[in-house]
Formats: C-alpha cells, sequence, structure tokens
C-alpha cells in the first residue's frame, strides 16, 4: 500500500557522508578502567544519588533515583566498586563539571536479578513507572524521559504512533545500524508504547538512503506486526526532527507550543523504543548505547558504548587520524565541540565526529545580513532567522519572543545556507539562554518580594501583638491594685474606669512589672545557683566527720598553748577540711 | 441667547456629574506606575539606593526625588530598563557594578547570636539562638545586609559560581586575524 506523504517547509540537504560508518556491524565497546556515570542524564529534574564512596554495585543497579515525574533514573553499567560521588567535567558544551558515580569495574560483570515484566499483566501507570526507574529516555539526542510522553491525552484518542528511524543528520548511523541487526526488539517494543498510548496506527519512518534498514524493518514488521507501516521518507535535513516527520507521514502540522498528543500523534526515537522493550521484556535499565565513532578517524564504526565510558577511550576505538583537531558530540548540524575528552558519554551521545581542518574548515568571517532570506526559505518552522538575528544581535529579547524564538528547534539549515556566513544559531541560543536566565531572576526575585512582605507583614503583626499583650497585663495588674483599696472601702469599683485606663499609666506599670519579674527571675537564679553548689561540708562520710572532729579539738587546744600563733587559727576553719586530709 | 446659555449650562452640569461619578467609580487605587518601577527593581530590599527597600525606592522616583541610577544590584541592565519606562535619560550607576553574589556563613565560627537573622529581610537564614545559623543559598538575594550585623565576622560575601544549570551560551564573537 502506497501511503501518501506530505512536505515539510524548507529544509537542507548537505552531503551524508554516512556510508563510511556502516560497513562494519555495531562493536562491544570494552570496559574502561573507570567509570564516570553522570547522575543527570535526562532533561527534568536531577536524580539523587543512591550510593556513595566504598559501595559495591552490581551491573544495573540503580545509582540515581528519579527526583520527580519528569526524570528518569541511572544505574550502574557494570560491577564494581564505587570509588567516589564527585564532580566530573561533563558532555556539555560549557565543559563544567557534574556530580557523577565513578565506578571502578571489577571486570566480572554481574548483574542484578533481572526480573522481565508481562507489561499486559500491569496496569499503565505501572509500566509507566517501570520504564522511568529503568532510566529509559529519548535517545534520539533530546534525553526527554520516555514515561513522560506515553500517556495519552484525554479528549483525544491518539491517532498515530511515529516511530522515528530517520536519522537525517549526517554521518550519523547509529541508530540506521541498529534497525538492520535488532529491528525484532525495535518492533517488540512499539508494541508496548502502542499498547501504552491506545494509539489505532504505527508508522516507522526511515529515510530512503538507508534502504538496508527498511528492508530489515520490514523484514521484521512482516513477521512480528503485520499492521505496522514502515515508510521511506525522501532525504532531507531535517525530516528527523518530531514535528517534521509527524508533518511528512501524516500531514499534521504541530502548532508552535503545542504537543503533539493533542493532535493524536506521539513520536518516539527506534532507540528509545529498543531500550524500553530490553527494560520490559528483559529487565535489563539503559545502561549502554551505540554511538557512531566517525569522521577524520581510521576506523569508523559503531559501537555499543557503556554509560560513563571517557569519550578519550571511546575515540581511541576509532583511531582518529593525527591531524584531528576536534571533536564534535552530535552531528556536524546540531552537535557541538567536545571541550574535553574527559567527558562521559551520556544516554544523548549518539555521535563522536573527529573534525580536522580539511573536514571542517574554519568558518570564514562573518559578513554583514544581506536581507536575502535564504534563511527564511530553509527554516522548517516557518521562522524569519533574519529578523530574530537582528533582534538577538541587538539583545532586544522581548522582540526576539514576538518571532518566535521558542520554536527555533537549533536545526542549523539558516546557518548552513547563510551566504554572508552568520553563525545565527549561536545567536539564538544566546538569546534563548539569556530569555531563560532573565526569567529565572525575575522569579528568584518576585518570590524574594514575597517573602520580604511576609516578612513585614509578620514583624508588624508580633509587634501589635506585643503590644496587646502588654496593655493586657497593665490593665490586669491596675485593676488588682484598685480592687484592693476599694474592697478595704468597701465600694464597687466601676468597669468602666478599668477599660479606661489611661495609655500612660499601663506603660508606667509595664515597667514596673518588667522591673519586679527581673528582681524576681534574679532570685530565682540565686537561689538555684545555692541549690545547686553543694557546700564543701555537706554530705560527708563518718570517717571525715571523725576528723573534722579531732581537727576541731586540736583547734580548741590550740589558743591555749601557743598565743603567738593565734592569728593563724583565726584565718584556719574554712580550710579545715583540707588541711585534715 | 437664553436657550444657547441653557443649553451649555446643561451640557456642562451633565458632563460635570458624569466626569464626577467617573472619578469615584474607576479611582485607581495606588499608583500604577510604582508597580511598574518595582517590577524592574531585582527585590533585594537592601537599601544601598538609600532607601529602605524596593517599594520606598519605586515610589521615590515615581515621585520624582530619587534618580533611577541608584540600584548597585539592578545594575546598567536595571537602569536602562527604568530610563525607557520613565523616558528619562540613561545615566551611569552611582556605585561600582559587582557581579551577583551570595552570603555564605562560615559554620565553625558561628555563635548563634541570630543578629543575621534579624537582619536578612528575605528570609534566607535558618538557625536558632545558640544554634548554628546557615544560608539558605538559592533564597539569597546578594543584599549584604547580614554581614555588618555579625559580631565575629563569619559572613562574607561570595560571587555566585557558574555551573551547568546557570550556565549560558555565549554571545558570538569571533578573532579578528591579521590578514597575510
Amino acid at each position: 500500500m502506497l501511503a501518501q506523504l506530505f512536505r515539510f517547509k524548507g529544509g537542507v540537504k548537505p552531503p551524508t557522508n554516512k556510508t563510511i560508518s556502516v560497513q562494519e556491524p555495531i562493536g562491544q565497546a570494552p570496559l574502561p578502567a573507570r567509570l564516570f556515570v553522570p547522575l543527570h542524564q535526562s532533561i527534568g529534574g536531577a536524580p539523587n544519588p543512591l550510593v556513595q564512596a566504598g559501595d559495591t554495585v552490581l551491573k544495573g543497579q540503580l545509582i540515581g533515583g528519579a527526583d520527580a515525574w519528569v526524570s528518569a533514573a541511572v544505574h550502574a553499567p557494570t560491577s564494581g566498586r564505587v570509588l567516589a560521588v564527585e564532580e566530573h567535567v561533563a558532555a556539555h558544551p560549557s565543559g563544567l563539571p557534574t556530580l557523577c558515580v565513578v565506578i571502578e569495574p571489577d571486570g566480572r560483570d554481574e548483574w542484578i536479578d533481572r526480573r522481565p515484566v508481562d507489561h499486559h499483566s500491569l496496569p499503565p501507570e505501572r509500566v509507566r513507572e517501570l520504564l522511568r526507574d529503568a532510566g529509559v529516555v529519548g535517545l534520539g539526542g533530546a534525553a526527554f524521559p520516555s514515561h513522560a510522553k506515553l500517556t495519552p491525552a484525554h479528549a483525544v484518542t491518539m491517532e498515530q504512533l511515529v516511530i522515528n528511524g530517520a536519522e537525517c543528520e549526517p554521518f550519523m548511523t547509529c541508530d540506521d545500524l541498529l534497525m538492520r541487526e535488532r529491528a525484532d526488539e525495535i518492533v517488540r517494543g512499539i508494541a508496548i508504547f502502542r499498547e501504552l498510548l491506545a494509539a489505532r496506527e504505527v508508522l516507522i519512518g526511515i529515510e530512503d538512503n538507508k534502504q538496508e534498514a527498511i528492508a530489515a524493518m520490514q523484514e521484521a514488521v512482516l513477521r512480528l506486526a503485520p499492521d505496522y507501516r514502515v515508510v521511506a521518507v525522501p532525504t532531507r535535513y531535517p525530516a528527523g526532527g518530531a514535528k517534521q516527520l509527524i508533518r511528512v507521514l501524516t500531514g499534521k502540522e504541530v502548532p508552535a507550543s503545542r504537543r503533539s498528543t493533542e493532535l493524536g500523534v506521539q513520536c518516539f526515537n527506534v532507540a528509545t523504543v529498543y531500550t524500553a522493550y530490553r527494560a520490559l521484556a528483559c529487565g535489563e535499565p539503559v545502561l549502554s548505547r551505540i554511538v557512531t565513532l566517525t569522521g577524520n578517524v581510521e576506523r569508523p564504526r559503531n559501537w555499543e558504548v557503556w554509560l560513563g565510558t571517557p569519550m578519550r577511550e571511546v575515540v581511541a576505538l576509532a583511531r582518529p587520524r593525527a591531524d584531528s583537531s576536534s571533536f564534535l558530540m552530535g552531528g556536524p548540524m546540531m552537535g557541538f565541540e567536545i571541550p574535553d575528552l574527559d567527558a562521559p558519554v551520556v544516554k544523548a551521545t549518539n555521535c563522536i565526529i573527529a573534525g580536522s581542518p580539511g573536514l571542517f574548515p574554519p568558518p570564514p568571517p562573518e559578513m554583514p545580513c544581506i536581507r536575502c532570506g535564504a534563511c527564511a526559505e530553509v527554516c522548517p518552522h516557518e521562522l524569519q532567522p533574519f529578523e530574530l538575528y537582528w533582534f538577538s544581535r541587538a539583545r532586544n529579547f522581548g522582540k526576539t519572543q514576538e518571532y518566535y524564538i521558542f520554536d527555533c528547534i537549533e536545526c542549523g539549515c539558516c546557518s548552513y545556507v547563510c551566504p554572508s556566513h552568520i553563525p545565527l544559531v549561536q545567536y539564538f541560543r544566546f538569546a534563548k539562554s539569556e530569555i531563560w536566565a532573565r526569567e529565572r531572576e525575575k522569579q528568584a526575585a518576585d518570590a524574594a518580594k514575597e517573602r520580604f512582605e511576609l516578612r513585614n507583614a509578620r514583624a508588624e503583626r508580633e509587634q501589635a501583638e506585643k503590644a496587646e499583650r502588654l496593655a493586657r497585663a497593665a490593665s490586669a495588674r491596675s485593676t488588682e491594685k484598685k480592687a484592693s483599696p476599694e474592697a478595704a472601702k468597701a465600694v464597687d469599683s466601676p468597669p468602666a474606669v478599668a477599660a479606661g485606663e489611661p495609655a500612660a499609666a499601663a506603660a508606667s506599670d509595664a515597667e514596673t512589672i518588667r522591673k519586679a519579674a527581673i528582681a524576681a527571675a534574679m532570685e530565682r537564679a540565686r537561689a538555684q545557683r545555692e541549690l545547686a553548689q553543694p557546700k564543701n561540708t555537706d554530705r560527708l562520710s563518718a570517717e571525715q566527720e571523725r576528723e573534722i572532729a579531732a581537727v576541731e579539738a586540736r583547734r580548741a587546744v590550740l589558743p591555749a598553748t601557743a598565743e603567738p600563733a593565734g592569728r593563724a587559727a583565726g584565718t584556719g576553719p574554712p580550710t579545715g577540711l583540707q588541711r585534715g586530709e | 441667547m437664553i436657550t444657547a446659555l441653557a443649553i451649555m449650562a446643561l451640557g456642562a452640569i451633565v458632563l460635570g456629574a458624569a466626569l464626577g461619578y467617573a472619578s469615584i467609580r474607576f479611582k485607581v487605587e495606588g499608583d500604577p506606575l510604582v508597580e511598574k518601577i518595582e517590577a524592574i527593581l531585582p527585590q533585594t530590599q537592601c537599601g544601598q539606593c538609600g532607601y529602605p527597600g524596593c517599594r520606598p525606592y519605586a515610589a521615590a522616583i515615581s515621585a520624582g526625588e530619587a534618580d533611577i541610577n541608584l540600584c548597585p544590584p539592578g545594575g546598567m541592565d536595571g537602569v536602562r530598563k527604568l530610563a525607557d519606562l520613565l523616558g528619562r535619560e540613561v545615566k551611569p550607576l552611582e556605585a561600582e557594578e559587582k557581579p551577583k553574589q551570595i552570603a555564605i556563613i562560615d559554620e565553625q565560627t558561628c555563635i548563634g547570636c541570630t543578629l543575621c537573622i534579624q537582619a536578612c529581610p528575605v528570609d534566607a537564614i535558618v538557625g536558632a539562638a545558640k544554634q548554628m545559623h546557615t544560608i539558605i543559598e538559592p533564597l539569597c538575594t546578594g543584599c549584604e545586609l547580614c554581614v555588618k550585623p555579625c559580631p565575629v565576622e563569619c559572613i562574607s560575601m561570595q560571587p555566585i559560581a557558574e555551573n551547568i544549570d546557570n550556565w549560558k551560551w555565549k554571545y558570538p564573537v569571533f578573532e579578528i586575524k591579521r590578514a597575510a
């Protein structure tokens, strides 16, 4: 059956450079001497460390528990000993450190007790929880926790489930190889997702430059789930963007700042589906991922790499050529230069490309924008990158938001075609992060203001309460005072007088009360002190009493016999006991 | 002549009554400009402007009593925004601009006197009498009001370090190279 395909606007056709890395099957990368597993590998809350230095962990053991609903767990990729839970450089464009669990593998690769589950027998919420605790996240590169995308919208029936095998980024072939080699698991994984979402139709979109993957998937679908459709989509970057692929396969256009679920479509990457299958059917959490090593290397190939392996060791597998000057994580269109190769491989690391001056020549100098509009023509989200550029450059962030900067997916098409070589995406990233920072600051300022106001209100209330308390005490005292002489005179005091006590009198009364209270407190303290400190003549033993008696007897004799020594005898008594000893 | 006068007088009475009613019915409580100015101020409540908090300063700006360049935590950015809002000239900041800071209590030295807790305008310090105090870092606005009251000088201001969560993409800058 031939389905009608749709077009998305814009897009570019960069040289794909994919054939070099598909010559060999997926290789299993060796275990490194140390694994640095970052705790925060997904979008959303950072997981809390569940282990500490010195602990032994098993392969697949939970080391970071999901912190919120949008968060995903992290596991130990192999068995070994936790050396530390410390900051280590992250796989991030900033090169700043992040909290990592450092594991020294013991080489035994000993699994935890793996419990395969039958997802049919479990309620959907439980399955979503299992996926979260297995650390299943979007492996296309965004690392969004998958379970959070697996809740069907109440209002709309789920029409289509789109499985993304397009892999439109040049150089990258990890999904291609995965589909070629592990098509069965992918198709079985799709069944789980389809059931959770109750999707009517399953569409597997694969770019038509991956014929072998298409064939493998078709064969698996035919055997296992004949009603899924494997669709070859035209090769055009960024056909693998979620919104673009949905557009191409279903003709539905997801509006700005809305989710595809609201239109009855949901989209998942093939690798994500594969890991979800492994998590449920084998009880194996996400411990490794397939990474394409390509570019300026002698042996481009796909490797299954343990998460947390330092990139330096991974890159060494591909033997980069001597003139390799930089390494990119992700594709050449959307990736970033890795600032430090000590950074570990994470769930978002789909590809590492060795760059050389020949492969990626340094960008020519930026020229002024000539308003040719080429960027607007290729923008797959129908934005106007040149306008966004003006406003980002001028730091006019309000205007950039009016031009929908947050719809930009940073695909890089505009920078790719710009005849003036303007790094447009960099300007947009700058503007976005500035806007986020301001938003954070604004929220913090608002919260601070609220706390300040609450504090002022509290101070006022406390002052009022204190004044009231004092006034009450004072009036009570004054009525008491009045009551006693008046009782003597046997005249009832009118209550109006007590109530109408002048404020000045109340204040002076308060002063006297305070003084009296202080005096009483001092008296109490003195009494307590005396009670607490026993005199050295208290609680004496019979022997000590006898000694004292002997001393006293001697002293009684002394003044009579030695008159000149009378001075000493006069000062003696308090230390009598010590002398007796 | 008389009718003309009568018509004008009637018109004046009707319109006057309408305006009088509107001024009571649609009276704006408070000064909306103060709200807008306050929204720009950083809410550190530090008093470095010479007013006891951000709102009094906003009121003073609105009344034309204070200049717009007295808020060091707001920085030049804040001055620019205020100038934009009020249609005034941008002026250089009165004090020097500092990077954002937070207060840190040296917990070994702290004697638990609670003086800093009383000084903190935004309730960002926890502790009790004769117990160690500490600063809730995400709540600290860096106003420095707790530094002075400390009798043992155990509070220091430290700039907020860059980390993955607050890291920002930089403005694209290219080195200018000498042509060969």
